[in-house]
């Protein structure tokens, strides 16, 4: 039986490998469409979608918005700064207010962990998690899985390290759960004071060296470092995090074998990672921004129903 | 008012060593008899216990009973009256209300209101420091003589070593004891559940055991310094019970409680977000729920405490990270306790009688927690046996927030007599 991705996406934990090879494979006929001269597909007309963003966000919001454009759905943005316990309204009764406008689709992202899942429960719209807290971010995760697909051909027995903090980072838990369904081998490389306690029981390798961890790795994922994690006294200074952690080309250099470089953005260019990495020929951060919209599209298509074979007929359908 | 025979029930009171099918007898408020059936006057109303056990009243020595400032989260009125539907005859309410019960003054409208209630028992907890800010001690003496039977700043750790260091001496004239909501606050900054692997997969911000531990070890040190009686609050993990035995084997005045769903409940609990399984310290792991369980059967843990915590219900539907610590527990303390310990064989009723009627007694240097003629006639009459679903719309507490909600659980208060008046009973259709 072919695998469906239910009501909501909320994080790529709770999925099976078969749905994220669904998830995947649907991109690939909706990455032509953003190549063409009218990028529009009339598969979501009539879909009113709703990107909440309770926290500011330029990069994961416009690829939604054109995700949703160019299905030809109809959305609204809703930018809700600040989290709701400040503002006054509640989140529950954001989400009883979205249901009453007969909305078919919420877009998602929240400081605090679990609030996709809190709207999912709530809400009879599909929910798509675009970032809650520390948790998830499974759009990210799954872009990043078909640029890491599209370059080596396959998921199973890659050996990827995620680079940063991962302590705080979301991006850094869906891409351990995606990847690891997927059968690749998942490293992280960090300041302890930035992984979690506990990161052993998520079945990763942990380098406390970057030059070990680029020896073992084919894909570096390589994490924003938050400046504020200097203040809260997790790391002493930029300037040593860089000289400790970021990669650079010289440790690429010393690596026997080259690296392809993934970064979520935004970067900070000089400390996580440097500018003539970044600008490098092993660099996909663009191709992961390109499919960006093109997984957005597939999971929009997939929770509003969509069939995966015609997803290859959407594409003749102008 | 006429004398009360409760007939035929098994009476547990431990005090005494007593552990049979007999009769209680209650006359102007106090225990006549309680042993052997031995009869009783003509005029006396007669309640048929067989099948039930007839025990010291259940004495709960941490509760938050929200009034004075958030009436519309619990009454002292209502909080006694679930505490007496939950089978407890007195109950200590915490002084985080607000204004703070740190004054004679505000110790005396609680015992005022307790009266007022004409359910179980209101023993008010000062504070430890004036509004609760960990500054400058509180005045203990005026509200002791005012009725307060405890010190605490329970809801905020005494983060300062010195400010407790003062409070163990200085409450030692009073014989009071007092009683830490132990974590060290840099630790557990931000904190909403235990870290582990579970926090680290929902992306929760963790509080490590030892938020607790360094605290607990700290007092059980000032404790040993001072000579004063320190009272460890909700014990949670393994590690805490390891040092409350090192303090216990070296003759240290300390004593702790444990409360029902650190004794039942895991981290696990808290999957999907439940705000109803977020408390602080909050549930650990399965290893420290079964260290609290040895140790409150041999005794390294005083005694069962609720740490009941009313909250509205618009506080708890909310995000995890924003919700409020805390959940109701009077009137389900003691069926969890019958269905995690007693019925698996962990604790035999005797014990249950001694941790949660007898000790708490003693601890806080309260009436109860005894059989003996003469006693105060603060009893429970509870079914062992008795299956009930949880259902939280019937809680006579104002706080629904409970995870056991839907749970079919075991044990359940039939009547609570507070000073010889029947201040329960569980009708037939509960």
């Amino acid at each position: 039986m072919t695998p469906t991705l239910g009501k909501d996406l909320l994080g790529l934990e709770p999925l099976s490998a078969e749905q994220i090879r669904l998830v995947l494979d649907t991109a690939l006929p909706f990455k032509e469409i953003s190549e063409r001269a009218i990028k529009r597909v009339p598969t979501l007309r009539g879909a009113t979608i709703v990107n909440l963003f309770f926290e500011a966000s330029t990069r994961t919001r416009i690829s939604f918005e054109f995700a949703e454009k160019r299905l030809s759905a109809d959305p609204v943005n809703v930018a809700a700064s600040g989290s709701s316990v400040a503002k006054g309204e509640t989140l529950v009764d954001t989400a009883r207010n979205l249901e009453a406008m007969r909305i078919d689709m919420v877009v998602v992202r929240h400081a605090a962990s679990g609030a996709a899942q809190f709207l999912a429960e709530r809400i009879e719209s599909n929910v798509i998690n675009a970032g809650d807290g520390m948790h998830e971010h499974p759009t990210q995760g799954l872009l990043d899985l078909l640029t890491l697909r599209d370059h080596f051909g396959a998921l199973a027995g890659l050996r990827v390290c995620i680079v940063g903090d991962v302590l705080h980072s979301r991006v850094a838990r869906s891409n351990i759960w995606g990847l690891q369904k997927m059968g690749a081998e998942v490293a992280v490389c960090g300041p302890r004071s930035l992984l979690p306690n506990a990161i052993a029981e998520f079945g990763v390798r942990v380098f406390d060296r970057i030059d070990e961890a680029m020896e073992w790795a084919q894909a570096l994922n390589v994490l924003r470092l938050q400046l504020e994690r200097m203040e809260a006294g997790f790391i002493p200074s930029l300037r040593e995090y860089n000289r400790v952690f970021g990669v650079t080309s010289e440790r690429l250099a010393r690596a026997d074998h080259p690296l392809l470089i993934l970064h979520p953005g935004p970067m900070n260019r000089g400390v996580e990672i440097d500018s003539d990495v970044a600008d490098g020929p092993h660099s996909v951060i663009l191709n992961q921004v390109t499919n960006g919209v093109a997984v957005r599209m597939a999971v929009l298509y997939l929770l509003a129903g969509g069939k995966p074979e015609l997803a290859e007929a959407a594409k003749a359908d102008r | 008012m006429r004398p009360l025979l409760l007939a035929g029930g098994r009476v547990i009171d431990p005090a005494r060593g007593i552990d049979a099918v007999g009769d209680v007898l209650i006359a102007d408020g106090a225990i006549v008899h309680a042993g052997p059936a031995a009869g009783a006057p003509d005029e006396a109303d007669v309640v048929d216990c067989a099948g039930l056990i007839v025990s010291p009243g259940f004495v709960d020595v941490h509760c938050h009973l929200r009034e004075p400032g958030r009436e519309d989260v619990e009454t002292i009125a209502t909080g006694a009256r679930a505490a007496a539907a939950g089978g407890f005859t007195a109950v200590c309410a915490m002084p985080n209300t607000d204004p703070v019960t740190d004054n004679q003054a505000a110790v005396g409208f609680v015992v005022r209101q307790g009266l007022a209630a004409r359910a179980a028992r209101v023993y008010p907890i000062g504070a430890i420091s004036v509004g609760q800010r960990g500054l400058a001690l509180a005045e203990v003496g005026e509200m002791v003589s005012a009725g307060a039977v405890a010190i605490s700043d329970d809801g905020k750790p005494v983060a300062s070593a010195q400010l407790m260091r003062a409070a163990l001496e200085y409450a030692r004239r009073f014989a009071i004891p007092v009683v830490d909501h132990c974590e060290e606050p840099t630790l557990a900054a931000g904190g909403s559940m235990n870290e582990g692997i579970v926090s680290a997969r929902l992306g929760l911000r963790g509080i490590p055991s030892e938020a607790e531990e360094i605290m607990v070890i700290r007092d059980i040190l000032l404790a040993r310094r001072t000579g004063g009686h320190v009272h460890i609050c909700h014990v949670s993990t393994k590690g805490s019970v390891e040092l409350l035995r090192w303090g216990k084997d070296r003759g240290i005045p300390v004593t702790a409680e444990v409360c029902p769903h650190h004794l039942s409940l895991t981290e696990d609990a808290v999957e999907g977000y439940d705000t109803n399984a977020k408390m602080n310290p909050p549930l650990r792991t399965a290893e420290d729920v079964a260290a609290l369980q040895v140790a409150l059967r041999d005794g390294t843990i005083d005694v069962v405490a609720t740490d009941h915590a009313p909250h509205h219900y618009d506080e708890k539907e909310r995000e995890f990270a924003d919700a409020p610590n805390g959940i109701v527990g009077l009137e389900t303390a003691l069926a969890v306790v019958v269905t995690t310990l007693c019925v698996p064989g962990i604790l035999t009723f005797p014990e249950l009688v001694e941790r949660m009627a007898v000790r708490p007694a003693r601890l806080f240097n309260l009436p109860g927690g005894s059989l003996a003629p003469g006693s105060v006639a603060d009893v429970t009459v509870f079914d062992p046996q008795r299956e009930w679903t949880v259902d939280p719309a019937r809680f006579l507490s104002k706080g629904r927030n409970t995870p056991y909600g839907g749970r079919v659980l075991r044990g359940r208060a039939v009547r609570t007599i507070v000073g010889g008046q029947t201040v329960f009973r569980l009708d037939a259709t509960r």
